[in-house]
């Protein structure tokens, strides 16, 4: 996983008794943001199983159907897949700045650093909204809208087909090419919805940050919300290779 | 709520006013909060269950779906559940005596929504909800729980999911079993979407409960207090909120993918596009199967306090106890296969998932041997929460054992969607979780209110229940093993070769309705208490757990220090003050 950032020791209470930010059932601040950590791995562990019925659902379909999987693969764009994954690391890369910039007290670099995460999401989301556009318009939908008459001419050279199927190609797919785009969808879909939700909560902790409610003393929020943000680049990081690289 | 001698600030006075509950932050106020709602879901689920009981009584059309010409000049007769479903097609024409369309649609929705309601608004969320959030912090000894905001939220989930079930009963129904098997969840024309985004908010409600008890547990237990020294109830919702928190989410994405095939077509379970109906059994199961550990693990965590409480003895094998309730946890997640050995499996699956629910028997086995060794020789008081856990002993174990039938290959083909399999999940869900459930309440009533319940009245329901349950289920075993399909609306056809069927219906259906009297019986004389029970000692029964060190009710926030971490369940320097009527500790009493 993605825990790479070092918290810095946190300091016990201060000796003028609770701190604001200090709920009246923990003991010191550090308790406090431990448990708040734990609670979002937790979380984080209910994420992985959520987004693991779909790649359950991808093996099921891929051991049954590699056919379908290697010949429709050739219609997602890998360029634009690459881009939107350099994004993604970065975006995982100014957070974790973020993260840094509160513990050693600079609003400012905090601010900038939440900023930049949030314009990489949002590039994020207009590369894929590209991509839809034009999975929209050649007809790539999921299957029961997916219209196989209008395949466009596949970029590639024919892969080599399974034993005992011929090889796919434009003028002979494969049955029920749409599972495959069923499954992209649902897939790449739901990892947006994280995005966009990842992007509010970003939004809200900048709020904060703007405000200066944080210190080296308390940035719970922007720890997690970091945590959270990498959960969401890691699962790109393997939806890419399972949709765009099939070989 | 009536508090005359209310001289002591506690949690139910500390401040007054709707919003003071609406926007509660105190796990107390929370657990009252649930207290509400599921009662009054299972007062739902149990009308539900009482119609259709009512409509078993006999063979053919009893009180729902008489034939078109009765029913167009008796409309109402059969309208009163709320299930408006659209007219059948008149044109259809069935042998006389027998069922109309009608008649079948509102059966089918009625043991579809009382599935439904009793399982996803009522088991699931019942022991850990409202007994787990009142007595978790208290038993830790800590103010609150971990994230008291998540826990509201969780509430308002949970009341949120709650809507979307009425909205269902007014949106056209549901009538496809409370399971939502594909394909017919998908060509059903009832509430399918509704239902289902009900379920899915239901499940984050439960996986953010879970994730509240499992930091809890880890972070806010007081200083002396080890895993080892944990009151077995917290382990049993240890292992409850790990199973919460690894299962749900793959049922958010199972109902999820279940309304974008509804809505959008989507095509991952239908044959047509590749896709595999089976698929949605497997995904379903791989929650459905370890949620019955969520319901019965808290249940069983319940039964070790009052069997050692009530025996007052130390419980037998703590450590066998605690550790059974992980490995149910975890085991639970290995045999959900055992709920589609008909519906098309290969035998070397079949013979894995066969072999591994018999293991996942022998930690079950260990707790009930562990009760039996803990009240052997012990002295055994017979108040309510003991008859309960008594009843639950009993009833589980016939509930379990005839698991074992269910995961014997040969014979759970034989007796798939029979009556069997009917009695024998109401035998776990409700002889097993419901009542110790009950068991729970009773226990912790006094605490929670402040209130004494009269005992006698609690024996007497206990015993009315206990009856009624039995009277209700055990014929369904006969039933089942005979061949009567479960789902049934009109068994007049099966009499020619089973007679029987006739009065063993009929007294399933008297059980019910004693089962139902009972239970009034239990709400009648506990909301009496409220008003008019004797003022509860801090101790009623002589519990060593930490919840009874504080007052009846607690205050505001629990405790104004972390209490002394001792053994929980010593009971040696225990003694009855009678002018308390409850338990002091002799150290206590004698050096102040």
């Amino acid at each position: 996983m993605t825990d790479a950032h070092e918290k810095t020791p946190a300091a016990g209470a201060p000796s003028d008794g609770h701190p604001p930010f200090l709920a009246h059932h923990f003991d010191s601040p550090r308790h406090q943001f431990d448990a708040g950590k734990l609670g979002m791995w937790v979380f984080i562990v209910t994420e992985v199983l959520f987004f693991g019925g779909l790649f359950c659902a991808y093996a099921v379909y891929r051991a049954i159907h590699p056919e379908i999987f290697v010949y429709a693969h050739q219609f997602l764009d890998k360029t634009l897949g690459a881009l939107n994954t350099a994004v993604l690391i970065a975006s995982s890369l100014s957070i974790a700045w973020a993260v840094r910039c509160a513990q050693c007290n600079q609003r400012r670099g905090l601010v900038a650093c939440l900023a930049m995460t949030l314009i990489l999401a949002t590039v994020f989301l207009g590369v894929k909204y590209v991509e839809y556009k034009q999975k929209w318009e050649h007809g790539l939908l999921w299957a029961s809208r997916f219209k196989a008459a209008e395949l466009p001419v596949a970029t590639e050279h024919a892969v080599a087909a399974p034993p005992g199927h011929d090889a796919p190609s434009p003028a002979n797919p494969p049955r029920n090419v749409g599972i495959f785009f069923s499954i992209y969808f649902v897939m790449t879909g739901l990892h947006g919805i994280h995005v966009i939700a990842g992007m509010g909560v970003i939004a809200w902790v900048l709020v904060l940050a703007v405000k200066g409610r944080f210190s080296s003393q308390y940035y719970n929020p922007v720890d997690f919300t970091a945590l959270y943000w990498h959960l969401v680049d890691l699962i790109w990081i393997y939806l890419f290779p399972l949709l765009y690289l099939i070989h | 709520m009536a508090e005359p001698a209310a001289a002591a600030d506690n949690y139910l006075t500390h401040t007054r006013g709707f919003l003071s509950w609406a926007l509660t932050l105190d796990h107390k106020r929370i657990a009252i909060l649930y207290t509400v709602g599921i009662f009054g879901s299972f007062l739902l689920g149990g009308i539900f269950a009482l119609l259709i009981r009512a409509e078993l009584a006999t063979p053919g059309p009893t009180i729902m779906g008489f034939p078109e010409k009765t029913a167009s000049s008796a409309p109402p007769a059969s309208g009163e559940a709320g299930a408006s479903e659209p007219a059948p097609a008149v044109g259809e024409s069935l042998p006389a005596p027998l069922a109309t369309a009608r008649g079948k649609d509102l059966y089918n929705h009625l043991f579809t929504l009382h599935g439904a309601v009793m399982i996803f608004l009522v088991i699931i969320p019942g022991i850990p909800a409202v007994l787990g959030n009142f007595v978790l912090p208290l038993m830790l000894g800590a103010k609150d729980v971990a994230f008291p905001r998540l826990n509201l939220a969780s509430f308002y989930l949970w009341l949120f999911g709650a809507v979307f079930f009425i909205v269902t009963l007014h949106a056209g129904g549901l009538d496809t079993g409370w399971t939502f098997y594909t394909p017919y969840s998908t060509a059903s024309d009832t509430a399918v979407v509704t239902a289902v985004t009900g379920a899915f908010i239901l499940g984050f409600s439960s996986i953010f409960t879970g994730i509240n008890f499992i930091v809890t547990i880890h972070k806010l237990r007081p200083p002396g207090m080890t895993w080892f020294k944990m009151p077995l109830f917290l382990w049993g919702l240890y292992a409850t909120a790990i199973i919460q928190v690894l299962a749900t989410p793959v049922l958010g994405i199972t109902l999820l993918l279940l309304a974008a095939e509804r809505t959008m077509g989507l095509g991952i379970f239908d044959p047509k596009y590749g896709g595999d109906p089976v698929l949605f059994q497997h995904f379903f199961w791989f929650y459905s199967h370890p949620a019955v550990y969520i319901m019965i693990l808290p249940g069983m965590g319940i039964i070790s306090e009052v069997v050692a409480v009530f025996s007052r003895k130390h419980i037998f094998g703590y450590r066998f106890i605690a550790f059974s309730s992980v490995a149910i946890a975890l085991w639970g997640f290995l045999v959900w296969g055992h709920h589609m050995f008909v519906s098309g499996m290969s035998p070397l699956a079949a013979m894995v998932f066969s072999a591994l629910t018999f293991s996942v028997s022998i930690p079950s086995a260990i707790k009930v041997f562990n009760w039996l060794a803990t009240m052997y020789k012990g002295s055994i008081g017979l108040a309510t929460p003991m008859c309960y856990a008594l009843a639950f002993i009993f009833l589980f174990g016939i509930g379990g054992l005839t698991g074992l039938f269910l995961g014997t290959l040969s014979v759970d083909v034989h007796v798939t969607d029979t009556y069997f399999v009917v009695a024998h999940f109401h035998y776990v869900m409700f002889g097993g979780t419901m009542v110790a459930f009950l068991a729970g309440l009773h226990y912790w009533w006094p605490k929670i209110t402040g209130r004494m319940f009269s005992d006698r009245w609690g024996q007497a329901a206990c015993l009315i229940v206990f009856v009624g349950f039995n009277l209700t289920f055990f014929p369904q075993f006969i039933l089942g093993s005979r061949g009567m399909p479960r789902r049934y609306y009109d068994y007049s056809r099966l009499l020619d070769l089973h007679p029987e069927f006739a009065h063993l219906h009929l007294m399933s259906t008297v059980g019910a309705f004693l089962m139902g009297v009972g239970l009034v019986i239990v709400l009648a004389y506990l909301l009496h208490s409220l008003w008019r029970g004797r003022p509860a000692p801090a101790n009623p029964w002589g519990g060593a757990t930490l919840e009874w060190r504080c007052a009846s009710p607690p205050p505001y926030d629990n405790f104004s220090s972390p209490p002394p971490v001792g053994d929980p369940y010593d009971y040696s320097d225990f003694e009855y003050a009678g002018a308390e009527r409850g338990f002091v500790r002799r150290a206590e009493a004698a050096s102040p």
